[in-house]
């Protein structure tokens, strides 16, 4: 396999300099493409790239791979506690299984492990340059990136180089969404966002309001129900919360043997529809509002244990926060709750801050860029998006047919131009189109996908650009 | 889409993995031998093992389920057996070399699709199809014919080594073999093509042209597939890591490791 850098760091001696913008030096580093970020997606990039022959150097802030997943890094929203909510064959790239002894839902200690493997398997660590990060990405001539860096502590001198091409894989769960409520400033209670949840100890022994139905405030709130003296579920609908096993098999897997065998939706929402009511039974019945929406129309929620802890009083459902006073929580139906701790598990906000949101399509910094797959961009077919999905199973799979088709389009732009040109055609005609169904519009859904729809559209897109 | 592959993952079973490992860590790849059916882990651990340990590569052998030392498996399909190579290779510290003899050269062109080797090397392939039956049934219809109703497949002295090899050692070989599971000796006479490698590998071929159970033009077939022409031992027999001059064919696949990019 022939690559265009044997090492990815980028070397002075060895890279010719020229100038930006701004009259910056930059180093010119050839046909190696550039990756931001170190976590799942990045690390699948830095081998799919490698693997179809291209030289690669990623830059990732932290001291160590894993992103998201590696607790020891201050952007990482795992808790002790946190176990997959996908179960394995789900969860793992489709070309490095993960240990058949591993449980079906690994704890997350496990996924990085699973990830450190991974990049010593594959040699990729000499290709990252660790504790730096990127402050800037900009369109340098001839549809190539200059990607400025720094150490992640800010000292040291900036440096800018010139890629073929980028991969973002920054992550999307790191800046907290919080929301805005009437007299919050004036609670004298603890307030947490889920990303600064580490440990059960922070709750043990306190009277706890957990806000969002997420997989992690549900997972918080059955926590707080072991934990502390009291716990409210504040949720603003109700929702279909899915057991992790069905029939004794993880309860995805039989899901997906429906899918596979192209079951139409409206008959597997009856038939799951029917399966919770078996399994869960009427959640009215425990005080949880009647979901306003049939299944697969929200995020999926794997929790086997809430409905478990309602029913012990160990939970108690509420309605959504009206606003806050000093020392009590008004809800919406007028009742007041006196809790110490409020934990509020409302999701994250996919971030770019280095690079102009223009060229994303998204003039309007809102942070919802107008692409193709979720991943490409109208206009600059050398810029992709690694992991920026939001699906009903394991992301990694997603980001690593992500990446490949970004390699072989890399390599179509190379070999077989026409390919490319039109493979740009389709990104500026589709950019934007979604791949699960009628979903339930809200910040957190626009980039939700059904994994077999989206796959399938990335298959598609592969032959399409393979000609196949 | 792989549909199946997620919603029915195969069953974990407990494998037997032999290894030699070299005292320096040089950085070579590390090589993963499979199996043919009704052979185990020990077949390399005989002589290739210790043999490519001492000129550098950590070698690992893996006995497939119901094979060797692993754990019974009546019912194991070629899918399964392809699990366990993929298990195995990912388990190792670094990106290996998978060599698959005989039937396992079939279960290595299948793991291939689901694991980017580094390399890979197809020993003898048995890939199926009514040609290797024919010839197997007139070669050996006694060993053969059950196999066909899902009975043991039992290979004769004769298939598999060449009067070189000492017939008490030869004898001894023979009565360790065991069985694979029907419904994967079944899937040599329809099981279709094993999808395209991942990460285009390098791949070697090579047999005997002597070889009693996989005739020299199935050699030549396998080895066009890969872009290649097979590399041949006169004079052994099938079971070329037994036989009497086992040395030679596994010095051919060291030297072509170490000339490839793959090799470094």
């Amino acid at each position: 396999m022939s690559t265009s850098t044997d090492h990815g760091r980028p070397d002075p001696e060895a890279t010719s300099s020229g100038l930006g913008s701004d009259d910056r030096p930059v180093s010119d580093r050839g046909d190696t493409v550039c990756v931001i970020g170190a976590g799942a997606s990045g690390l699948t990039a830095i081998k799919n790239l490698r693997e179809h022959g291209f030289g690669v150097d990623c830059y990732e802030r932290e001291t160590g791979v894993g992103g998201a997943w590696n607790w020891r890094h201050d952007r990482s929203p795992v808790y002790a506690s946190t176990h997959l909510i996908s179960s394995k064959p789900f969860t793992q790239f489709p070309d490095f299984p993960m240990p058949d002894s591993w449980p079906d839902y690994p704890h997350h200690s496990q996924l990085l492990s699973y990830f450190e493997r991974y990049a010593d398997h594959f040699d990729l660590r000499s290709h990252i340059w660790f504790g730096t990060e990127v402050i800037r990405v900009e369109p340098a001539e001839g549809e190539r990136w200059d990607v400025t860096t720094r150490s992640t502590g800010g000292y040291g001198p900036e440096r800018t180089s010139r890629y073929a091409a980028v991969v973002i894989a920054n992550g999307h769960n790191w800046s907290p969404k919080l929301p805005r409520y009437e007299g919050l400033e004036q609670f004298r209670g603890e307030i947490m966002h889920a990303s600064s949840y580490k440990d059960p100890a922070q709750l043990r022994g306190k009277r706890v309001l957990v806000v969002g139905a997420g997989n992690t405030g549900c997972d918080i709130a059955v926590e707080a129900a072991q934990q502390a003296s009291r716990c409210w579920h504040s949720t603003r609908r109700g929702y279909w919360y899915a057991p992790k096993y069905v029939l004794g098999r993880p309860a995805d897997q039989v899901n997906d043997s429906l899918l596979a065998l192209r079951v139409p939706l409206r008959l597997r929402q009856w038939l799951y529809h029917w399966t919770l009511r078996l399994t869960v039974g009427d959640l009215t019945r425990f005080g949880l509002p009647k979901p306003d929406h049939r299944v697969y129309e929200t995020h999926p929620i794997a929790n086997s244990q809430l409905v478990y802890y309602v029913g012990h009083g160990g939970i108690g459902p509420v309605p959504d926060v009206a606003r806050f006073h000093p020392y009590a929580v008004e809800l919406a139906d007028g009742r007041e709750i006196d809790p110490e701790v409020v934990v509020f598990a409302t999701g994250y906000l996919p971030r770019f801050e280095f690079l102009d949101a223009s060229v994303f399509g998204d003039s309007a910094g809102a942070g919802r860029p107008g692409l193709w797959l979720n991943a490409f961009t109208p206009g600059h077919p050398t810029l992709a998006v690694a992991g920026l999905v939001q699906p009903d199973s394991g992301l990694f799979t997603l980001s690593h047919w992500q990446t490949v088709l970004f390699a072989r389009l890399l390599q179509a732009r190379r070999d077989r131009p026409e390919r490319a040109a039109a493979f740009g055609q389709r990104v500026r005609e589709r950019a934007g189109e979604r791949y699960s169904g009628p979903v339930k519009e809200s910040s957190r859904h626009w980039f939700e996908v059904g994994h077999a729809d989206y796959l399938r559209a990335v298959e598609r897109a592969l032959v399409e650009l393979e000609g196949k | 889409m792989r549909g199946r592959e997620w919603s029915r993952p195969v069953r974990p079973a407990r494998r037997e993995v032999l290894s030699a490992v070299p005292q320096l860590e040089e950085g070579r790849p590390p090589l993963l031998f499979v199996p043919g059916f009704g052979h185990g882990a020990w077949a390399f651990a005989e002589h290739w093992l210790g043999h490519a340990a001492s000129r550098g590569f950590p070698a690992y052998a893996v006995s497939l389920r119901g094979h060797g030392g692993s754990e019974p498996a009546p019912e194991a399909t070629l899918r399964a057996y392809a699990h366990d190579v993929v298990q195995v290779a990912a388990g190792l510290p670094r990106q290996a070399v998978l060599v698959g003899h005989g039937a396992g050269a079939l279960v290595v062109a299948h793991a291939l699709a689901r694991y980017p080797a580094r390399g890979a090397v197809l020993v003898a392939p048995v890939f199926g199809g009514w040609g290797v039956l024919g010839a197997a049934l007139r070669r050996n219809p006694a060993g053969t014919l059950p196999a066909v109703f899902g009975g043991p497949l039992r290979l004769s002295r004769g298939q598999l080594f060449s009067r070189e090899l000492p017939d008490e050692e030869a004898r001894r070989y023979v009565g360790r073999l065991g069985r694979a599971g029907r419904r994967a000796q079944w899937a040599l006479l329809g099981e279709p093509e094993a999808e395209p490698a991942v990460g285009a590998p390098p791949v070697l071929v090579l047999g005997s042209p002597d070889d009693r159970v996989v005739p020299a033009s199935t050699l030549t077939r396998v080895a066009r597939r890969y872009g290649s022409a097979p590399l041949l031992f006169p004079g052994m027999g099938h079971d070329v890591m037994l036989d009497a001059r086992w040395a030679e064919p596994i010095d051919a696949i060291l030297d072509w490791l170490e000339k490839e990019p793959a090799g470094h």
